[in-house]
């Protein structure tokens, strides 16, 4: 033998590990193995606005509305299997209530995002219960008109400042506390429905997902479930909206755009779908990636189309699938 | 002995489009026998198990449980009323374990009911049903995902998610296809055990010869409409059943 | 507001939405795909006939031919280096797709991209075909109006002859009907959704020659388009022929009359609010089959 050949080999962890069930808490070790991408994730997002100077504060503040949609996107379609492309109807009903509330009633944000939050989600929910119906294409299809609808009305109307908008809302106190707000809200929103996903009811939505027929054989009213869940998206989206409105301190149709439809599936695509951490950090890199493309104009939409379109083919899985597979695996070099 | 009807059928009939699929169908189930429903394929026999659990509207005819009418209820609510069914092309929910399955039913108003509201360790409740069932084998398997469970296994998760309901009739929509004679020979104690507890059983079946083991009466469906109905044997006797088995015989 | 006006005026009317969704139904009949590109590819078309003929001076036949090819022919792409790998993800094909609409639709918004430097002002409007306006028994209706409902019946028809008559036309509707069974027997449903992709397209674009002159080029033109097309085969059911044409009469018609009675304003309400009514009682469109299929457990 001439020469010895190297290979390269890969080893998967233990399936005790990777279950993360009981035997993870087996030895320190392993639960530290498993809890340090968590504790990263999390200190991470804390100590973040620290390393930034004001404008990428701000930057930051809009990134984690859309990581909000981007997950509530994830956890409708992944995990309740209605792919809801009108995420813009959230944010709308969310920012609008929130705003009239601020702008007529002078109520302070304090009190109008928690009460946004719950209004918006149950207006969202009431426009979109006829829809849910419909199935597959046809409920994606309507959602994705909702948002044009709601914009329709509103001009039609002329309420709310019509196509003017109102502007002069209060804003939350300082960046300090903004970047914090939205910050804590992706955290329990993220662990809220990670959690949520395996308990009973997220149970039921999955098998909602998985076989619609089979659970009406069960028993149970998918209508219901698919309400509950609906519901839970839309608080999430609805609470994204009420912050944007107090962030800009102004509210009008663009609440509606398209933006908060399509930007947030891309990070999805991005992320990894049915991670739900995934949407979460590709909004982080999507949003300030978009925003350094500023530069370009319009471009950056076509920029930003073509890195989901490449993902969309070359990487379907995402990022977050893919990094999990690597977290989970390690290489060494081997004689042969 | 005065037997007790729990399912009466009455005139069930129901098109698609120009074809007929079940014609005034009618027949009767007594609570805790076990009947059979036979016929060529396409006689409309999984039509007819549609159409009684509410996932395809009648066009006409009544289906009487327990003295109700529950033609045109949401499935769910029939479900709920303890009549339940199989699907004969199985439908696990696959990305979840084989006992998360069984949580969906567990979960469904007719259990919180009937237990009172007490359920304790639904994953252990769970379980339970599934070694009851013949999990209990592999003391891996009801942790696997349902997705990547055999044939054999899928068709006892089928079964599972109908005892964990606990229904008062179940609607067995060819649970015996595609398995292995090993397999159907241990099915059948099964459904036996199920009848002895008092569940009223119908099933549809192509395996003749499994199904007489079990069934008290058959039923025999072609082209939509009941051709006979009566103790296994004697119903294989009628020309009317081999002709619809085998052809009639007459060539032009 | 009289009753012939609104009669003249809803045909109209219906056969731009015929037009418009006609593209998109057949795409979505043959192959399952839900063409969200359909709406950039319309403004697309309109941009190019407008700039062959005051960039490139062409003549008007030429360029309007010429764009419509292109339309097809961007079709063709976008399905052999996009969406066939993509194939039964409906969510996926309808993300990729919409990004494709979008890179087209903003790369148009920006001026100086290649061939449209002519872009100064903010109005693009593409003459009409032949300028001036007919009366029908008092009603004043434009030559473009009427050429749209001759065209429009002619495409009509031209469709049905293809798809009943000809050998590609038949294996489309093989695929639609059963795509399954249609490959056994030979039929490539590669191919065949190429092809009603292309053809598609190219509907779209003649749409947009047709309709364009009506209006001016604008962006989000697209985005309109788009939601009208969806609009009118989600009423149809999607993937019905029949319904695609019932529908864009039943919109067309409730959209003339809402204009009529409460202003213009009110006509994407009312429009979208007809959507919703239908779907709530009919849940799979008037035509659709698919609901009932999928009942059959």
């Amino acid at each position: 033998m001439a020469e010895k050949e190297r290979r390269k080999k890969r080893f998967d962890r233990s399936v005790k590990v990777r279950c993360n069930g009981l035997y993870a808490i087996s030895s320190w070790r392993e639960m530290g193995f498993l809890a340090m991408p968590r504790l990263l994730l999390i200190l991470g997002l804390l100590v973040l606005p620290l390393t930034l100077d004001m404008y990428w504060q701000r930057v930051l503040c809009i990134a984690g509305i859309y990581a909000l949609l981007a997950l509530s996107f994830d956890f409708l379609a992944e995990y309740v299997g209605l792919v809801c492309l009108g995420g813009a109807m959230f944010i709308g009903f969310g920012g609008y209530t929130s705003g009239v509330l601020n702008a007529y009633f002078e109520w302070s944000p304090i009190v109008t995002i928690p009460i946004a939050t719950l209004g918006g989600a149950v207006m969202s929910t009431l426009v979109l219960i006829p829809c849910l119906r419909l199935r597959g294409i046809y409920f994606a299809i309507v959602s994705f008109m909702l948002p044009l609808f709601s914009v329709y009305i509103i001009t039609a109307l002329g309420i709310f400042g019509s196509t003017e908008g109102i502007s002069a809302l209060d804003t939350l106190p300082n960046i300090w506390v903004e970047q914090y707000v939205i910050i804590g809200a992706i955290i329990v929103a993220l662990f809220g429905i990670r959690r949520l996903v395996n308990e009973d009811i997220g149970l039921i939505f999955r098998a909602i997902k998985d076989n619609d027929q089979a659970v009406r054989a069960s028993g149970i009213s998918i209508t219901a479930y698919r309400i509950k869940a609906v519901f839970i998206a839309s608080l999430i989206g609805s609470f994204a909206g009420a912050y944007l409105s107090h962030l800009y301190g102004w509210l009008g149709l663009s609440l509606f755009a398209m933006d908060f439809s399509i930007l947030p599936i891309a990070a999805c695509v991005m992320g990894g779908m049915g991670t739900l951490v995934g949407p979460i950090i590709g909004a982080i890199i999507l949003v300030p990636m978009s925003e350094a493309l500023r530069g370009f104009g319009q471009l950056r939409v076509v920029l930003y189309c073509l890195v989901l379109i490449g993902f969309i083919l070359y990487k379907p899985e995402g990022l977050m699938n893919y990094l999990e597979r690597k977290y989970h695996q390690f290489e060494r070099w081997e004689v042969v | 002995m005065e037997k007790e009807p729990i399912l009466q059928i009455n005139g069930l009939s129901k098109a698609f489009g120009g074809v007929q699929a079940v014609l005034d169908v009618d027949f009767t189930l007594f609570k805790g026998e076990v009947i059979g429903i036979i016929g060529p394929n396409g006689a409309g026999k999984t039509t007819l198990v549609n159409l009684i659990t509410g996932f395809v509207k009648p066009d006409a005819g009544s289906i009487l449980f327990k003295g109700k009418n529950i033609k045109g209820f949401q499935p769910h609510k029939i479900a709920n009323l303890g009549l339940v069914r199989t699907f004969q092309v199985m439908r696990p929910y696959h990305s979840l374990a084989a006992f998360k399955n069984l949580i969906v039913p567990l979960n469904s108003p007719r259990v919180r009911r009937t237990s009172g509201g007490k359920l304790g360790d639904r994953d252990s409740v769970a379980i339970d049903i599934l070694e009851e069932i013949g999990f209990e084998r592999d003391a891996r398997v009801p942790y696997k995902t349902a997705g990547s469970l055999p044939l054999g296994y899928l068709k006892r998760l089928e079964l599972a998610r109908c005892i964990a309901l606990r229904p008062e009739v179940i609607l067995c929509d060819e649970v015996f296809s595609g398995l292995s004679m090993s397999e159907i020979a241990s099915m059948i104690p099964l459904l036996e055990k199920l009848q002895m507890e008092g569940i009223t059983i119908m099933m549809i079946e192509h395996r003749l010869r499994e199904l007489f083991r079990l069934a008290d009466r058959v039923v025999v469906i072609n082209f939509g409409k009941k051709i006979a109905e009566g103790i296994p044997k004697e119903v294989m006797e009628r020309e009317e059943v081999k002709a619809a088995y085998l052809g009639t015989g007459k060539r032009k | 507001m009289d009753i012939l006006n609104i009669l003249i005026y809803g045909t109209v009317n219906s056969i731009i939405f015929a037009l418009i969704a006609v593209g998109f139904s057949l795409v979505y009949g043959v192959s399952r795909i839900p063409n969200f590109a359909h709406g950039s590819i319309y403004v697309l078309a309109g941009f190019l006939t407008w700039s062959f003929i005051n960039d490139l001076k062409m003549n008007y036949a030429l360029a309007v031919l010429l764009s419509i090819a292109i339309a097809s022919l961007i079709g063709l792409i976008i399905y052999r280096f996009i969406l066939i790998r993509l194939r039964g993800m409906p969510t996926s094909e309808i993300i990729a797709s919409f990004a494709v609409s979008l890179i087209i639709l903003e790369g148009l918004r920006m001026q100086g991209i290649a061939g449209f430097k002519g872009f100064i002002g903010p109005f693009y409007v593409l003459q009409p075909f032949i300028e001036g306006k007919m009366n029908i028994f008092g009603v004043f209706v434009d030559y473009q109006r009427l050429i749209i409902i001759a065209c429009g019946l002619v495409v009509v028809i031209f469709i049905w002859l293809f798809t009943h008559h000809t050998k590609t036309g038949l294996s489309l509707r093989a695929i639609a009907q059963d795509e399954q069974a249609a490959m056994m027997l030979g039929v490539n449903s590669d191919r065949m959704a190429m092809i009603s992709l292309s053809i598609g397209s190219a509907l779209a674009g003649l749409a947009a020659v047709l309709i364009l002159p009506l209006g001016n080029i604008a962006v989000e033109q697209g985005y309109r388009v788009l939601v009208y097309a969806l609009a009118v085969c989600i009423i149809g059911g999607l993937g019905s022929w029949a319904g695609t044409i019932l529908a864009s009469f039943v919109l067309g018609f409730s959209m003339i009359t809402s204009t009529a009675l409460f202003g213009a304003l009110w006509e994407n309400v009312v429009l979208i609010g007809t959507i919703i009514l239908i779907l709530l009682f009919k849940p799979s469109g008037l035509m659709g089959k698919q609901k009932e299929l999928e009942e059959r457990v």
